[in-house]
């Protein structure tokens, strides 16, 4: 031993990075690339499976909105705008979904390891990330499949995936980080998202909703901004800036961009308040 | 027993260290707890739904609180090999968890030097669906290895828990054996400089505890320092410099590991009686027990005895019918319904039927620690050939004292050792 390992430093306790954030990031590497493994090699059909449902989602709601709402009149490329949005908010959906229990899943190593709390939820986020990788590979294909030329505004798809990356993130430490304490936010959870998937100009743009009131309830959303610029970069080369009226004013916009910065706040400010505890909680 | 020294164990107040070194001299301080208090707080009404805080958002919770450490400090030096006992609540889980970082103390704190291990469990954090490489870089990096450290200790791992055929298989498809196995050898593999370990030594079986003492053994003789929690005071006197008793989340005592480990028996047997084995319901025929009391040197009656101290019985029996010269046969049984030894004690005369007998007398005590039962005979001739024998079981008691369990009794002896060929050198000089 140095002399410098002998000084004497106070214990850390349990935090979201305890343990130190080289530590934490090779643990979420390593969970994360073995949760993919066992996702993609451990059944014989592997990642045909997880591929089944983001394309059955589509399949389903593709047939209903082109046959029995006539969208596909309405919206150009309604295929390809299905498609996009069905995978980004899928990617959103299954994150916080299986982000909710994780952390009492995980129960065994946060009670009796030091293990930096923050890295159980990431996993999640990271495998989801994967998949949405791969889904995209695929989503792609039925871009090029049904016509659309490739655009430099493709790139643009970078920061809008960022974006939802960070969003999805603190939201799946929000409900992680509550769920030991309150045992109904997974029921909670699982309705909020559903209303947030109507919510979210998954299935319409927002251009169509006809009533003011709901446009500018939709508006305020955090996720219609990115899905919106998502689907207008890959499909609308021509005008990659929507205009505000797309997004419903500036001032919603706005207000919209704010609700997603407090949201990310709030996730870190509650995930590092209750990190400490969770242990005792379990 | 084999490979150790035979050791002499005579009464307590000499204890013995030729299981262990000299105590260690006092290397710096690498771990120093002051002040440390811990308390949880238990609801009375768990409110664990955002349902309930939201319909009740005035009401205040009342809580049970539960201290599980007060005001504990201590300081562990460097290469000390450091035992905490107490008995189950004394809150040595809790202080352990607290130096790993696994809860928060509420107040005071911990200092430590160096890199820290906590072994809480064996086994965490291993995924049955991965084989057995892919979980040892997991857990090497959960114990704070880099993923190349990891993987180059692979094959240390491998060869530690003896599973090289079965490296590329999956956990779930091991038996218990190898998984435990797999799960020390993960476990030895963290170089840390302080590991704090909490009884999993229990699992296992005698080769793989012996082979975890191998373990402790070379950690401790490589300096490294060592906190264990533990029940198993054996272990404690074996291989702990020093240990701490914690009594109600207090510590109760800190030093020689064998005055450590007496107080802990102390604390565990002095208080409690043993309950009186139900297996072999007796008739009561011959006579009935009145009662039956152990009693220490100074004639007050206890539960339990310490190692070495006489055993002084008072029993009072009533006779179920006359009996005619009964014969009184005692024995002392272990735990394992062996008798240890026996003696024996009669009356000439006749009782009458509801007739008092006592019975009392002192018994040299050779037992090494353990639980014992006192059963009594009682025999009366009916005729030539025919013999009423009706067993009563007078007591059920505890030995404690902190000698190793080897054998039965402890006896004197005085054996020396001389080597006899060749001999001595200046001798045979011409």
């Amino acid at each position: 031993m140095t002399d410098q390992s002998l000084e004497l430093r106070e214990v850390p306790g349990p935090s979201a990075l305890g343990g130190g954030t080289r530590r934490a990031l090779e643990l979420l590497y390593v969970i994360a690339v073995n949760d993919f493994k066992q996702t993609y090699f451990g059944t014989a059909l592997g990642y045909l499976w997880s591929l089944a449902r983001p394309l059955l989602t589509f399949g389903v709601l593709l047939a209903v909105f082109t046959h029995v709402f006539h969208f596909a009149a309405k919206v150009p490329h309604y295929p390809v705008f299905l498609l996009f949005n069905v995978v980004l908010f899928g990617f959103f959906q299954e994150s916080t979904m299986i982000a909710v229990g994780s952390i009492v899943g995980h129960e065994a190593v946060v009670r009796k390891t030091q293990f930096p709390r923050l890295v159980i939820p990431m996993a999640v986020v990271a495998t989801a990330v994967f998949n949405l990788a791969l889904n995209l590979v695929v989503a792609f294909v039925f871009v090029l499949a049904f016509g659309i030329a490739p655009s430099w505004t493709w790139f643009g798809l970078i920061p809008v995936l960022l974006a939802l990356f960070v969003f999805t993130a603190a939201v799946s430490m929000l409900v992680s980080a509550l769920y030991p304490r309150f045992r109904d936010v997974s029921l909670i959870w699982s309705v909020l998202a559903l209303a947030l998937f109507y919510a979210t100009p998954v299935l319409y743009p927002l251009s169509l909703v006809s009533s003011n009131l709901l446009r500018n309830v939709i508006a305020l959303n955090p996720l219609t901004p990115v899905l919106t610029l998502a689907q207008r970069w890959i499909t609308e080369p021509s005008t990659p800036w929507p205009g505000s009226a797309a997004l419903g004013g500036p001032v919603r916009l706005a207000i919209s961009i704010l609700i997603y910065a407090a949201v990310c706040a709030l996730a870190v400010w509650i995930f590092r308040r209750e990190a400490p505890r969770i242990a005792e909680e379990l | 027993m084999s490979d150790r020294s035979p050791t002499i164990v005579d009464g307590l107040d000499e204890p013995t260290h030729s299981l262990r070194e000299a105590p260690q001299p006092h290397g710096p301080v690498v771990i120093e707890a002051r002040g440390i208090n811990k308390t949880f707080r238990i609801p009375e009404h768990k409110v664990d739904t955002l349902k309930e805080r939201a319909v009740h958002p005035l009401t205040r919770i009342e809580h049970r609180e539960l201290h599980a450490l007060r005001d504990v400090s201590f300081n562990i030096h460097r290469g000390e090999f450091f035992g905490i006992v107490g008995r189950n609540g004394s809150g040595k889980s809790t202080l352990l968890k607290i130096m790993a970082s696994i809860y928060r103390a509420d107040s005071g704190r911990v200092r430590m030097a160096g890199r820290v291990a906590p072994f809480i469990e064996l086994g965490v954090g291993v995924n049955p669906e991965l084989t057995a490489r892919e979980n040892a870089v997991l857990n090497g990096v959960m114990m704070g290895l880099t993923r190349r450290e990891a993987q180059r200790r692979l094959g240390a791992v491998i060869d530690f828990a003896e599973l090289h055929e079965f490296a590329d298989l999956k956990l779930k498809n091991y038996s218990s054996g190898m998984m435990v196995r797999f799960a020390f050898a993960v476990m030895v593999q963290a170089d840390a400089d302080i590991m704090l370990i909490d009884e999993v030594l229990a699992v296992g079986d005698a080769a793989f505890a012996q082979k975890c003492m191998d373990v402790f053994h070379a950690r401790r003789a490589a300096g490294k320092t060592i906190v264990l929690v533990t029940h198993d005071m054996a272990t404690v006197q074996s291989m702990c410099h020093r240990a701490m008793l914690l009594e109600e989340g207090e510590v109760s005592y800190i030093g020689e590991p064998d005055a450590t480990a007496l107080r802990y028996y102390r604390l565990n047997f002095a208080g409690t009686r043993p309950r009186i084995d139900e297996r072999e319901p007796m008739v009561d025929f011959n006579a009935k027990v009145l009662s039956a009391t152990l009693r220490d040197r100074s004639g007050a009656a206890v539960d339990n005895v310490e190692q070495g101290a006489p055993i002084t019985i008072d029993v009072e029996l009533e006779a179920v019918r006359g009996l005619e010269g009964p014969n009184f046969a005692f024995h002392v049984r272990g735990d394992d319904g062996q008798v240890v030894f026996a003696f024996s004690t009669s009356l000439e005369d006749r009782v009458p039927a509801g007739g008092h007998m006592r019975l009392r007398g002192t018994i040299e005590n050779r037992l090494v620690p353990g639980r014992y039962y006192l059963d009594c005979w009682v025999r009366q001739t009916e005729s030539q050939t025919v013999v009423a024998v009706q067993g009563l079981r007078l007591l059920a008691f505890v030995v404690y004292g902190t000698a190793p369990r080897e054998g039965v009794v402890t006896v004197a002896a005085e054996v020396e050792a001389s080597i006899v060929s060749p001999a001595a050198a200046e001798e045979t000089a011409p």
